[in-house]
């Protein structure tokens, strides 16, 4: 904390030291506040998902209890027992869907993207702003303006309904993103190792595959778990491209669809949200720092 | 030509599924009623004139823009406040980080189902703190008025995207040099006057730049509404949904229409960020 202060020592000695107390004693009063804060924000963040692994834990009755349990009396995994069996088997298939769509997806994304994107960063050719900003431009595209016609479309080449019918229209999201986040990182790579694999006698392609791509690996990765995140979320190709919930349709609109005439199963939804995020926690607290990064990459050198 | 075959892909992939069908949309909100072959008849712009005419339609107009900017602004200033409050070193800064990315990378829907466990009237604890201080009258939820569907929308987006907002911030903020604070305050600046005349203006590109990305996702706002607001409230987004797929075929081509028209404002929000950024930009 001392360390700030140190620069500014050109002053008289009695000065500075009576400076440097008044400083100190102002910073202890930032840090406590800073920790206060932070303490608030990590609080509101993380509650919500709290509540909701309580409730998916807690018996028919707790659930339901009022006042609230804020800490659980009862202990039951029926609630998820009830999610992969029981009337609701539907969710098991969607789990499934959803990991296959996001995998695939994610897969086409990284191939097709770190091409794009090298030729963007790495190439001069006609057009390359043009490129760059019809994909940004997508981005920021109301995605509902591309629900009707593709559902014509769709239906028209008998591909409704299947896993075709949500990668194509995934790719619309996950590609543009994929491409801004490889660019940029692939800017940032040395220009010198793949000259000198050029002089080498390697060909482009050739340089782009034993130089750059194992040296772009780390942003290649952090990619593929950005573009993995994004199709995992989509709610509404699933949707729309979809609906028979035996037949492709996607987790995320299988928890839409829990609910008796009479009685809302709570405790069942609880713990769909809970399975449907695990897999992203997870991810987000192992690989924390690389998702800031690749988020941040496009943003800060705009 | 190789850059050529490289950027190829992508770009036949972005034009059959992006640019074709955006046109193609345009085409369809021109028709009778696309789904039926014999309904292919072309009638003009019949679709809009009836989508602009419907109170429904025009109420969804004004609660797309109430969400996008009291949600906005909201997440502007939260999120520039928790930069500066992690824009610093601190012991567990990497877990806070990680903390405030979970709820970014929930499915947005997921956070709607999250916040209507604690919404409702029979699980929710944010009710039973709401009635607790006299807020909501007994027995009554958010999720039973436009204006508390409204709040309840706000709440759960602020929550979700305020922390991606924070780190757009963040990396911002940490290019910004330590000599120019230091500099400022060897010349007698205090905080405040460091934040106004060092921190604001240099961070100004990356906070014009997260408004713009969070003011076009807000406006195409689909799934919170669709989760939280039944079909009391209506978005533009949701109301296009709804005509297109839970009316009868004839509203096809009408929610197709008012599809276009949300692509058409949110493309004209767009331009003026982007006369409004180069106005900046060209005053410096």
């Amino acid at each position: 904390m001392a360390t700030s202060a140190q620069p500014i020592s050109t002053a008289s000695d009695a000065a500075t030291a009576g400076e440097a107390q008044l400083r100190r004693r102002k910073i202890n009063w930032g840090t406590t506040g800073r920790i206060i804060g932070v303490v608030i924000v990590t609080f509101i963040a993380l509650a919500p998902f709290y509540w909701t692994i309580i409730t998916s834990i807690k018996d028919s009755l707790e659930v339901v209890a009022s006042p609230p349990t804020l800490v659980p009396h009862s202990f039951t995994l029926q609630s998820y027992i009830s999610d992969f069996g029981g009337g609701s088997s539907f969710f098991t298939r969607d789990l499934l869907n959803s990991f296959i769509v996001a995998i695939i997806t994610t897969a086409l994304c990284v191939v097709l993207g770190s091409l794009c994107a090298y030729a963007i960063a790495r190439m001069r050719f006609f057009g390359k702003s043009a490129t760059l900003a019809i994909i940004l431009a997508v981005t920021m595209f109301p995605i509902i303006v591309l629900v009707g016609p593709l559902f014509v479309v769709f239906t028209n080449l008998g591909i409704y309904n299947t896993y075709a019918a949500l990668i194509i229209p995934d790719l619309v999201f996950t590609l543009p993103l994929t491409v801004w986040f490889l660019t940029s990182f692939f800017r940032d790579l040395p220009a010198d190792l793949e000259e000198a694999a050029l002089v080498d006698g390697d060909t482009r392609l050739g340089a782009f595959r034993h130089v750059i791509v194992p040296l772009a690996a780390p942003g290649v990765f952090t990619t593929a778990i950005l573009a993995f995140i994004y199709t995992w979320n989509d709610f509404l190709f699933g949707l729309t491209m979809t609906s028979d919930p035996n037949g492709a349709q996607t987790v995320t609109v299988a928890i839409t669809l829990f609910g008796g005439q009479f009685t809302i199963p709570w405790g069942q939804i609880a713990a769909a949200a809970v399975i449907v995020t695990i897999p992203l926690v997870i991810m987000v607290l192992i690989f924390q720092r690389r998702i800031v990064s690749g988020l941040t990459a496009g943003a800060v050198k705009g | 030509m190789l850059p050529y075959g490289l950027v190829a892909p992508v770009l036949i992939v972005i034009l059959l599924v992006a640019i074709f069908p955006i046109i193609d949309a345009i085409r369809l909100s021109l028709l009778d009623n696309p789904l039926l072959p014999s309904g292919s008849d072309f009638v003009g712009l019949r679709n809009y004139i009836q989508v602009i005419g419907d109170p429904q339609f025009q109420g969804s107009i004004f609660w797309t823009i109430a969400f996008s900017a009291i949600s906005v602004a909201l997440e502007l200033i939260l999120g520039l406040l928790i930069a500066l409050l992690i824009n610093a070193s601190f012991p567990g800064r990497g877990l806070v980080r990680a903390a405030i990315l979970i709820p970014w990378a929930f499915p947005t829907i997921v956070s709607g189902r999250i916040w209507q466990l604690m919404y409702n009237d029979q699980t929710g604890i944010v009710t039973y703190i709401l009635q607790g201080v006299h807020i909501l009258r007994p027995g009554s939820t958010l999720l039973q008025t436009n204006w508390g569907i409204l709040v309840a929308t706000v709440i759960t987006d602020v929550w979700k995207t305020t922390p991606f907002m924070a780190l757009l911030i963040l990396a911002g903020l940490q290019v910004i040099s330590a000599d120019l604070y230091e500099a400022a305050a060897v010349d007698g600046s205090n905080r405040w006057q460091s934040f106004w005349m060092i921190t604001l203006p240099l961070l100004k590109n990356s906070l014009l730049i997260a408004l713009l990305f969070r003011a076009l996702d807000a406006i195409r706002v689909f799934d919170l509404f669709y989760i939280l607001a039944g079909n009391q409230v209506q978005t533009m987004a949701t109301y296009s949904y709804n005509k297109m797929f839970t009316g009868t075929t004839f509203d096809f081509a009408p929610g197709i229409a008012a599809s276009v028209i949300l692509a058409i404002f949110a493309t004209v929000v767009a331009m003026l960020f982007v006369v409004w950024m180069g106005g900046i930009s060209r005053q410096e």
